[in-house]
């Protein structure tokens, strides 16, 4: 059984079939890039995956654990939030806190998760909020963050937001970190930085999701890509596969499109 | 009439219309929240209920209003009337509690849904979201229009002659027509200049407190 099983996801919104089965499966480690055309269902896949909606059909487990399940009956929003910290995710619009400095953006979560709630004593608490201050600290230094600490996210260039929203999303260790098209709201100048820094974070073994629209990246960095076409995955395969030799007719017409105007 | 005098019988006047101002807007803050709560209801009669009151205060004067709490209750069910000053005093709580309830929906609504996901993602509970993502960024922006709101609270008591409350205005008629002198309309309205003024400056240091971050 695979790290990730994603099986058989359908979700509509009113009559709009959006996902019509969506499976597959990812090992630890793997970085799995998604690409299709503007419509065909990247951004609720990731949402499903991080319970912002609830698909219809289908099952989501995660290291043998079964997160999401239509059979079984619904689960409170508690044991939702808890299911949901296996994945992290990061949006196409950073949606940085904007009142806070980037360093408190990135220790928020993890201070109430872990302090909130539970019968701490002075000292543990004030343990474990150390711990999380030091490893925010670190996480700003691995985007390459650490002078901005105490700027506020509007101080911030868009590329440096996004890096932000990815150490974010990484403070809370997620098994599986996706990505909603992290550079289409930045400037062709910025997105280099920010593809940069997901790429150093592969080589530390984490499993992420991808969702682009820059096929070099996917092509450079993915080690399996999947082809998503009106709420199906059309095509799945490594890169090689995917972009050197496509079976489908739709995957080739849609990669012919994208070399020409990336 | 000498300035001392004058003064001494403004002073009546001044307390009721301060009065009015306080005890309006220490009730009508939360109570405009309780409505926010009730026009943003997921269940639509309650939601419908809340929206139509809104509609009815915000859509006739507040004069009219004052009236009717003031005499309604006897005429309808036959009740005693209420202290006149304590009549004023429930239809300014509504009346600005509903016009609070507008601001606060706005704010509220204001925030992008991107907030709130990303709260969610990060595992936050809706309280943790609502107390240390939301409502900082809504109490910002609804600072100003807040704060023009209260600028007209400080104005409007002298509505309050129409159950023949003495405030502030009435105080100062008095005095002109029985004695015949103009200058304790200046003096009054210099009272109203400095009072908002001082509101003014206020609001304004919250806003620029609130204003270390843009958006
Ligand atoms: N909340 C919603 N309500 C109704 N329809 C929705 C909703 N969310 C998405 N859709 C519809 O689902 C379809 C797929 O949307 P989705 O955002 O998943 O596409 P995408 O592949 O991410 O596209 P893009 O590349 O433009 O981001 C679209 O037709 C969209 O209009
Ligand atoms: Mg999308």
């Amino acid at each position: 059984m695979a790290f990730l099983e994603i099986n058989g996801i359908y979700k509509s919104f009113g009559k709009t079939e959006v996902l019509k089965g969506i499976s597959f499966g990812m090992e630890k480690g793997e970085v799995l890039a998604i690409i299709g055309s503007s419509g065909s269902g990247k951004t609720t896949l990731l949402r499903c995956l991080n319970f912002l909606e609830t698909p219809d059909a289908g099952s989501i487990s995660v290291g043998g654990e079964t997160l999401f399940d239509s059979l079984s009956p619904s689960a409170s929003d508690s044991e939702i939030r808890l299911k949901r910290l296996h994945f992290g995710l990061v949006f196409q619009s950073f949606n940085l806190f904007p009142q806070y400095t980037v360093l408190k953006n990135v220790s928020l979560a993890p201070e109430l998760l872990h302090t909130k709630g539970k019968k701490l004593s002075k000292e543990e608490k004030s343990r474990i909020l150390c711990e999380i201050d030091a490893n925010s600290r670190a996480l700003l230094s691995t985007v390459g963050l650490s002078e901005k600490m105490y700027s506020y996210p509007c101080e911030l260039s868009g590329g440096q937001q996004q890096r932000v929203a990815i150490a974010r999303a990484l403070a809370l260790s997620p098994d599986i970190l996706c990505f909603d098209e992290p550079t289409s709201a930045l400037d062709p100048e910025l997105t280099g930085e920010v593809l940069r820094v997901i790429r150093e974070l592969k080589t530390s073994d984490r499993t992420m999701i991808v969702v682009t629209h820059e096929m070099n990246f996917a092509r450079g960095v993915a080690d399996k890509v999947i082809f998503m076409a009106d709420g199906v995955i059309e095509e799945y395969g490594t890169p090689d596969e995917v972009f050197g030799n496509p079976k489908s007719e739709k995957t080739r017409s849609f990669l012919e499109k994208s070399l020409e105007n990336p | 009439m000498s300035f001392l005098e004058v003064t001494l019988q403004l002073a009546d006047g001044f307390m009721t219309t301060l009065l009015i101002f306080a005890i309006t807007l220490v009730g009508a803050i939360p109570l405009g929240l309780l409505i926010t709560l009730g026009s943003m209801s997921k269940v639509p009669p309650v939601k419908w209920i809340f929206k139509t009151f809104v509609w009815i205060i915000r859509g006739t004067p507040l004069m009219l209003q004052i009236i009717l709490v003031f005499y309604g209750p006897g005429l309808l069910f036959g009740a005693k009337a209420l202290p006149r000053l304590i009549a004023v005093i429930i239809a300014f709580i509504i009346n600005y509690a509903c016009y609070f309830s507008e601001i606060y929906r706005g704010g509220i609504e204001s925030i992008p849904k991107g907030q709130y996901e990303a709260g969610q993602v990060l595992g936050m509970t809706k309280t943790q979201i609502f107390f240390k993502v939301v409502l900082f960024q809504v109490i910002k922006r609804i600072v100003p229009p807040m704060g023009n709101e209260i600028i007209t609270l400080v104005k409007d008591p002298s509505l309050a002659r129409v159950l023949s409350v003495i405030e502030l205005v009435q105080a100062a008629e008095t005095i002109v027509s029985l004695k015949s002198l103009i200058w304790p309309l200046f003096y009054v309205g210099a009272f109203y200049l400095l009072f908002s003024g001082l509101l003014t400056l206020l609001l304004n240091y919250a806003e620029k407190k609130l204003n270390y971050y843009q958006g």
